[in-house]
């Protein structure tokens, strides 16, 4: 009985004034309680309009036990509506508490514009508004690529800016340090291609192709290929967030104000890492890829463990991994620009910080199946 | 530099207007900072006050307008031409913006190395010294996040001070620091002025360090999205003729 008498809350009306309602708040006015609503008033208002319409609306709060924002939303409200029907609400009656918030609620007035409306843009103007956007995207790409050129030349010219302790560091970073992972990758895909492969070639005898099936399918990309995906998850991130952090602590500006190309400074080295590591992790993953094929082969397959071995250095040419290699370089590049891109174009805030890392993963990813397809009809017109 | 005595205009803001797009964010804002001045930009919050330091130290391009060093123009100027102008800038960030993947030694040493052929050991001696100018001395080995938020500010000031700028520039100083911490950067800003003979340029909203450093001023505002009153900041409380300002300058207490 306590326990509900505690949480009680009611109203009751007083029309004994002929134009003036009065409002009778008894009990337990909080948030835990189940608050009548404000419209039960308006009804009880708009119901008395007909004989005599009520001007002023009155509280009488002496049995109100208890009171928080429950309370002071429900004034609220019908503070609005009363502003609305010209009828004049008279505080006196409530707790100098409620009486004060109250005004302090009410004394700026809402500004005009600054609420939020919801959008309820026509489709073509979203398209429009979406292509203008994506035409901003790629403006910004562009221009990205050009400073990343203009970098590049005067690398060459030997005039680039940048502390060599930070390139071992990265190349540390992305190489070395990618090993365990790159193993680990690279192993159980040439093991899934060679399990693929068997399943099929086993059906004619044919088993023995499985070391040309894993030994060109890494060589030529499959080894390229999962090594970008994995420094796209593991570097090209890292890249972001970090350039992402230094733009957040107006850390890039300082490059900038020192007269320091954060281009050259920050983009250059990383770039550079990358491009050199692929390559090396690249023909890492392959031999580790076709290893995995060696142990399906002779594990599974019966395969004599020489046979494997000659089958696939006759399956091999020199030319087969430099393809995967000139892939990898390409993908290096791509995995580092879409990551430093997407941390400088990163916004000054913590999400942004967040989005720019997901972002540039995202776009490395779409790159990198861009790149391969382009480079494979190349490599198809060539006859390579 | 060649023909300007020590009273001479070092500053001269003309007509600047800042936009981001098509909004407007402050227009018309005509100014002059002499040499040897602390000038104190102030205004409300989110008036533009960062973004006006943005385009002084060149990091942001004005929509129209120019900025006048020695007279010389810095925003008609070419790229290279900015980048020796800006190399005469020593700018304190809001956070301190000191590299965090750099010891503060190095954080110091790096645009000395870039613009300096001091020897390495010379550097680092120099390094040394502008960490102890701001109160460091034997942090040079330290990295930005052992440090604390007061002390990374005070080695910001010191990697500021690397090059022997002409010209400070302070993005809130004191913001995130506590009362004494912030007194004594608006002491160590005043020796640093007098002992350097640089000109100082300081965005801040605290009123405290407004009347004890600043001799210099301009108020934004953001309503009418333009200057208000420009000069020294005791004489605009007190004879200001923009309620506005002296209400700011007085914390609202001598509000008209």
């Amino acid at each position: 009985m306590r326990e509900a008498s505690s949480t009680h809350c009611e109203l009751s009306f007083d029309h004994t004034a002929s134009s003036c309602l009065h409002v009778q708040l008894i009990g337990n006015w909080t948030l835990q309680a189940d608050l009548p609503s404000p419209s039960s008033v308006q009804q009880e208002l708009a119901n008395a309009q007909g004989s005599a319409p009520p001007t002023q609306l009155a509280f009488d709060a002496q049995q109100l036990t208890n009171w928080d924002s429950g309370l002071l939303t429900f004034l609220l409200t019908l503070d609005t509506y009363c502003k609305q029907h010209d009828i004049s609400l008279d505080p006196a009656g409530l707790p100098q508490g409620v009486q004060r918030l109250l005004h302090l609620a009410t004394a700026v007035p809402e500004r005009m514009g600054a609420r939020r409306e919801a959008s309820s843009e026509p489709f073509l103007a979203r398209v429009g508004k979406g292509v203008n956007r994506s035409l901003a995207g790629a403006t910004e790409i562009l221009s990205f690529l050009g400073q990343v050129v203009i970098a590049f030349l005067r690398l060459l010219r030997g005039k680039a800016r940048f502390r060599r302790s930070d390139l071992a560091l990265l190349i540390q970073q992305c190489g070395a340090q990618a090993l365990p992972i790159v193993s680990l990758i690279s192993f159980l895909v040439g093991l899934i291609l060679a399990f693929v492969g068997a399943v099929q070639l086993k059906q004619f005898g044919a088993q023995i192709y499985v070391a040309d099936l894993v030994g060109l399918g890494m060589a030529r990309s499959m080894g390229a290929m999962m090594v970008a995906i994995t420094m796209a998850g593991r570097t090209g991130a890292a890249f972001a967030a970090q350039l992402g952090t230094m733009t957040v602590n107006e850390e890039v500006d300082a490059f900038s104000t020192m007269g320091i190309s954060p281009m050259e400074f920050l983009v250059l080295p990383r770039m550079i890492a990358l491009m050199l590591m692929m390559p090396l992790l690249c023909l890492y993953a392959d031999l580790l890829g076709i290893l995995g094929g060696f142990v399906v082969g002779v594990g599974m397959l019966d395969l004599g463990g020489i046979e494997y071995f000659n089958e696939t250095r006759a399956a091999l040419s020199l030319t087969d991994f430099a393809l995967g290699l000139i892939n990898a370089t390409v993908y290096g590049g791509l995995v580092a620009i879409a990551g430093c891109l997407r941390g400088v174009q990163c916004g000054r805030s913590a999400s942004a910080v967040g989005d720019a890392a997901t972002s540039a993963v995202v776009t490395a990813l779409v790159w990198i199946i861009v790149a391969t397809a382009i480079l494979t009809v190349i490599y198809d017109v060539l006859g390579v | 530099m060649e023909n300007t005595a020590d009273t001479s205009t070092h500053i001269n803001v003309q007509d600047l207007t800042m936009a981001f797009g098509s909004f407007v964010l402050q227009h018309d804002l005509t100014f002059s900072v002499q040499h040897g001045d602390i000038f104190i930009i102030m205004g409300g919050s989110g008036c533009g006050k960062s973004t006006l330091l943005k385009h002084m130290i060149g990091l942001l391009k004005p929509a129209t307008g120019d900025i006048l060093y020695n007279g010389e123009s810095f925003w008609n100027a070419e790229q290279e031409t900015r980048d020796r102008m800006a190399r005469g800038f020593g700018v304190l960030y809001q956070s301190g913006a000191l590299w965090s993947s750099m010891t503060l030694a190095e954080n110091i040493a790096l645009p000395l190395g870039e613009y300096t052929d001091l020897s390495h050991s010379q550097i680092h001696e120099i390094a040394s010294l502008k960490l102890a100018l701001v109160g460091l001395a034997g942090f040079e080995d330290y990295y930005p996040s052992e440090i604390s938020g007061g002390m990374q500010k005070r080695a910001g000031l010191a990697r500021a001070m690397a090059l022997d700028p002409e010209i400070l520039f302070f993005d809130e100083p004191s913001a995130g620091l506590d009362p004494i911490s912030s007194q004594l950067l608006d002491e160590l800003i005043l020796e640093l002025r007098d002992s350097l003979g640089a000109t100082v340029v300081i965005v801040t909203h605290e009123l405290a360090s407004i009347f004890t450093i600043g001799n210099n001023s301009v108020f934004l505002d953001p309503e009418t999205k333009t200057m208000l009153a420009v000069g020294d900041p005791t004489t605009l409380r007190d004879e200001c003729d923009n309620p506005k300002v002296r209400k700011f300058l007085s914390r609202g207490e001598h509000a008209a």
